[in-house]
């Protein structure tokens, strides 16, 4: 068995809540539409989260909904076609810092009790 | 996000979900795969769209009203598929909802919506109770307007006016317009259009200077009146016409939408012009309207009334004859109401009894269809437990049970506004003459909501029954058990007999209440009125001006005269002329003195009093007791002779005969008169009322409280007793005898006696119709209900049944037993609906006459009634029950 298929098994999906986090840290970036958000994550994570694009539109719906992300057809730079364009919004900056703290606090707790040693040391 | 947005949202969902495949399409295209294969990349890359979809409409929070929407589609689409059922349900609500909506859309027009005028619950009636004299609600006199005006300190302002003798409205002969034409008018001080908030149209309103005597006469117009009479032209404003002889100056013209209290036929508006150098005490003839300071209370109002009484008092003359103790015998008490509360009077009791009343037949409505629905639901329990089964919260079940109810509730509420619509104008068209503000009725936006409100709550009440049944956990099993018919459980049986037992106990009270109506039209009718065959007697009134005919021994022979030429006319048996005619509104009230009863100084009872001509009692049909009528002869030779009532020789003289050769007289300025004939009591204010004690004078005296002007009467009732009465051949020829005899003189108040002796009843009648409707619809309704329970138990029991029959059970057996469950319930409803009627006919007891709330033949025929049609109902079904081949029943299924 080779390593990648290995890694393929073990794609996990993306943990209820997560995503939304994701999104908004890579719209720090800058404005982006719904495609670009979803090969951005895809491609940093070397597709190990295994995220079809549709699962991103109910996240970003909600998010609007919340008012952290705006949303607006605009024209794309690239080519001569409008895309709806999510953008951050002050509150959703606000949001990514309290999610962030809110990851690490939870990955901090779960390393302290799966390798009691390596904390130790 | 607004939900009307739904749509918009969908389409932009969609767009960039589009968006998104044909870029990754691109990609894939672009990474080297065929043009197909990119596509179906694409579509796996994006994943699942239509979950996509939903969990997008979820996260817009709209989820539950998209859910709601999908239930009522989906429970249209169910009902459409059972038409019947449909049909029946919605036509059954239908019937319940647009009589309820009907009657409160009268409730709001008479009762609810405020008068329009400005401010108006800061508007009150001002009248005054006169204990002293068993009158109350008295009207004011002028020295009361004078002082109330001037010194009372939570009045704004106030008012007075006159609406003659039988408060239609003061008549006016107009000349000079063409025809002479009769119309009404209303006499106001100068403030009392101001105090209701009215100003004119156009022109001026009345000032002071107006309402002062002997300045310049002047009148306003209503809208109605100018538009008929000048067309839309506003240069009437300062032109003059003739009223009752006398030229009056246009001075202004009313808005179209001012009605004066509930009087919809006035034409014109006078000034009254009360005389504070000549006014007297007593004469308490005006009713007032004041408008009371900001935050004054009616309480407070009626306080500053009582300490203004002593004050008026005070100020000003008494009338010859009387002093302080007379007036402080009265016991002078005021009596303010709002002024909304003066012009509903005590219509809001009736009203209100029968909006309960039709009330009660939208539950029983609502009954039925719950108990249609509850038959329905049970044969869709396979149904309900495989959506069950299916994964559907019992919410969810629940909710598109309720949407069915919802839809049906809906048809049943616009169908029954339809009907509503349609019902108003019978029920405004049969309403009792004296329904106040009837013009004011009609299906405005509080009636729209009453009548969404009560579809809304029909449907809770008869959806949720179903929901409690059959949308509870533990539905599942039914899936293996549904398809097989048992015997019915009690438990399932239970709620369908409720029903039952609640819609015959509701018909009883129904039925009851119009069977006291029925008594009670009943015992009216056999009241004698004073008065005989009141339909073959025309009736008119006739006003002789003073302009027109000044001496009054002219406008006697006129009377005479014109009584001459009716009773030429071919079929008239009999002709006379009074003051008023039995019932037709009049309430003349007067004191008198009797000779050997002296008053010693005490104020002398008040009588209704008359002034006939001779046969005029006779013309009514009211026999003489004892004694003889007046003669022409005694009219034109003065000779001192009265009349009075039965009542009234009883109530002095023990009996009718020994009144005759007695003396009485209307004041001390008058000369003693003999009582020569004593005429059967007249039931002047209605067959429900006492007749009144009553005196009647000749038409034509010398003097009347020592006025000559007083002993002639200007104005006339004629009556003319024939067959033909009513018939227009005979009110033309009727024309044509008056004008023959002055053809300036225009006749009112066409009608027959028997007009005025209905209405005098038309409040009971009114009751009764709708009461009897309301109790027509419930037995109906009843009867449906419990033959629906009956038919269905035998069908369910059809299996039972054979079994019984195999083992040897009789026809008769049968029958008695299917009938025995009808009997029962019904036993249970009509106790449990005469205990309720018991306690729900004290609603009804202003209404009653002759008959007692707790009429034990009622309440026996009523229960007779009902337990017969049940078991005509039951009959039918066990019948059928009985006719069970036990061989068929056995193999069925």
């Amino acid at each position: 068995m080779t390593s990648m298929e290995k890694q393929t098994k073990q794609r996990m999906s993306v943990l209820q809540g997560t995503l939304d986090m994701l999104v908004l840290r890579t719209l720090l970036y800058g404005p982006a539409h719904g495609h670009q958000i979803g090969k951005h994550i895809q491609r940093t994570t070397n597709d190990f989260l295994q995220m079809q694009h549709g699962s991103l539109y109910p996240a970003l719906h909600r998010l609007e909904r919340r008012g952290w992300v705006t949303s607006n057809w605009e024209m794309a730079p690239d080519r001569n076609r409008e895309f709806k364009y999510y953008r951050l919004t002050e509150k959703g900056r606000k949001q990514l810092v309290v999610e962030e703290s809110q990851w690490k606090q939870m990955a901090e707790a779960v390393a302290r009790v799966m390798w009691p040693a390596a904390e130790e040391s | 996000m607004r939900w009307w947005q739904i749509r918009k949202r969908e389409a932009d969902l969609e767009r960039e979900l589009q968006s998104d495949l044909d870029l990754e399409e691109e990609e894939q295209r672009e990474s080297g795969l065929p043009a197909e294969e990119a596509r179906f990349a694409a579509r796996r890359a994006l994943g699942n769209a239509a979950l996509i979809r939903e969990q997008t409409h979820e996260a817009w929070g709209l989820a539950f009203f998209e859910r709601f929407l999908q239930d009522l589609r989906f429970a249209m689409r169910v009902l459409i598929k059972s038409p019947a059922f449909a049909g029946i349900a919605i036509l059954t609500l239908a019937i319940g909802i647009g009589a309820t909506t009907a009657i409160f859309s009268v409730v709001s027009g008479v009762i609810l919506k405020p008068l329009p005028y400005s401010d108006p619950e800061r508007l009150v009636s001002v009248e005054l109770n006169l204990p002293g004299i068993d009158q109350s609600d008295s009207p004011l006199s002028s020295p009361d307007y004078f002082i109330f005006r001037e010194q009372s300190r939570t009045f704004q302002d106030i008012g007075l006016y006159a609406l003659g003798m039988n408060s239609a409205g003061v008549p006016a002969n107009v000349t000079g317009l063409g025809e002479p034409e009769h119309v009404l008018a209303a006499r106001v001080t100068d403030g009392l259009l101001p105090i209701l908030g009215i100003a004119p149209l156009f022109g001026r309103p009345f000032t002071r200077a107006d309402d002062s005597p002997g300045s310049p006469e002047t009148v306003m117009l209503t809208y109605g009146y100018w538009q008929r009479k000048f067309g839309n032209n506003r240069a009437v404003i300062g032109k003059t016409i003739d009223i009752n002889g006398t030229p009056h100056v246009i001075i202004g013209v009313l808005p179209r939408s001012f009605q004066f209290l509930d009087r919809t036929n006035l034409a014109l508006f006078l000034p009254l012009k009360l005389d504070r150098a000549s006014a007297t005490l007593g004469n308490y003839l005006f009713p007032g309207i004041a408008r009371l300071k900001p935050g004054a209370t009616t309480a407070e109002a009626n306080a500053d009334v009582a300490r203004m009484v002593p004050i008026v008092l005070r100020s000003f003359a008494f009338p010859p004859g009387f002093g302080l103790k007379q007036f402080e015998d009265l016991r002078i008490d005021p009596n303010l109401k709002t002024l909304k509360q003066e012009v509903i009077g005590d219509v809001n009791k009736v009203l209100w009894v029968l909006m309960g009343g039709i009330g009660l037949v939208l539950f029983i409505a609502c009954a039925n269809v719950a108990n249609l629905l509850l038959l329905r639901t049970e044969g869709r329990q396979q149904e309900l437990a495989i959506r069950a089964a299916l994964g559907a919260s019992r919410g969810r079940i629940a909710a598109g049970l309720l949407a069915e109810s919802l839809i049906l509730a809906a048809g049943g509420g616009l169908l029954g506004l339809g009907l509503a619509y349609g019902a108003l104008r019978a029920l405004i068209a049969m309403a009792p003459v004296g329904l106040p503000r009837l013009n004011e009725i009609g299906i405005d936006g509080r009636v729209l909501l009453f009548t969404l409100v009560a579809s809304l709550a029909a449907s809770l009440v008869f959806g949720s029954v179903p929901v409690f049944k059959y949308a509870r956990a533990g539905i599942g099993f039914k899936v293996r058990e549904g398809g097989r018919s048992m015997s019915q459980s009690r438990e399932r049986h239970r709620s369908r007999s409720v029903l039952v037992i609640v819609q015959v106990a509701l018909a009883v009270v129904l039925l009851v209440s119009s069977g006291l109506m029925i008594r009670t039209f009943l015992a009216l009718t056999k009241v004698n009125p004073g008065f005989a065959a009141p339909a073959e007697l025309q009736t008119f009134r006739v006003d002789i001006p003073e302009t027109q005919v000044k001496d009054p021994i002219r406008v006697l022979q006129t009377e005479d005269e014109i009584s001459r030429k009716l009773a030429a006319i071919p079929g008239v048996s009999s002709v006379g002329a009074g003051i008023s005619v039995p019932m037709d509104g009049s309430d003349n009230v007067g004191g008198l003195l009797v000779k050997d009863h002296p008053s010693d100084g005490q104020i002398p009872p008040t009588h209704q009093v008359f002034f006939v001509s001779p046969r005029f009692l006779m013309t009514l049909g009211t026999p003489l007791i004892a004694g003889r009528d007046f003669t022409w002869s005694d009219i034109y030779d003065k000779a001192p002779v009265a009349m009075v009532s039965e009542n009234f020789a009883r109530k002095y003289w023990g009996d009718p005969a020994s009144a005759i050769g007695k003396e009485i007289r209307p004041s001390t300025r008058d000369d003693w008169r003999q009582i020569v004939g004593v005429a059967e009591d007249v039931y002047q204010n209605g067959v429900d009322r006492q007749a009144p004690t009553s005196v009647y004078w000749p038409i034509f005296m010398p003097s009347y409280y020592g006025r000559p002007e007083y002993g002639v009467q200007r104005v006339a009732t004629f009556a003319v007793g024939s067959p033909r009465a009513g018939a227009e051949g005979l009110v033309n020829e009727i024309e044509q005898a008056v004008w023959s005899v002055s053809s300036t003189l225009p006749l009112a108040e066409v009608h027959t006696l028997d007009y005025y002796y209905t209405k005098s009843m038309a409040r009971t009648s009114f009751a009764l119709v709708m009461l009897a409707l309301a109790g027509g619809m419930a037995l109906l309704l009843g009867i449906v209900g419990l033959y629906g329970v009956i038919a269905y138990s035998v069908s369910q029991r059809t299996h039972e049944l054979g079994i019984r029959m195999a083992l040897g059970a009789q026809t008769r057996d049968v029958l008695k037993l299917i009938l025995a469950q009808g009997v029962m319930l019904t036993l249970i409803g009509v106790s449990i609906g005469v205990a309720s009627a018991l306690a729900a006919t004290r609603f009804l007891s202003t209404l009653l006459y002759g008959v007692k709330e707790d009429d034990p033949l009622t309440f026996a025929a009523v229960s007779v009634l009902l337990i017969v049609v049940a078991v005509l109902a039951s009959y039918i079904p066990a019948r059928r029950a009985a006719k069970v081949d036990p061989m068929v029943a056995l193999r069925y299924e």
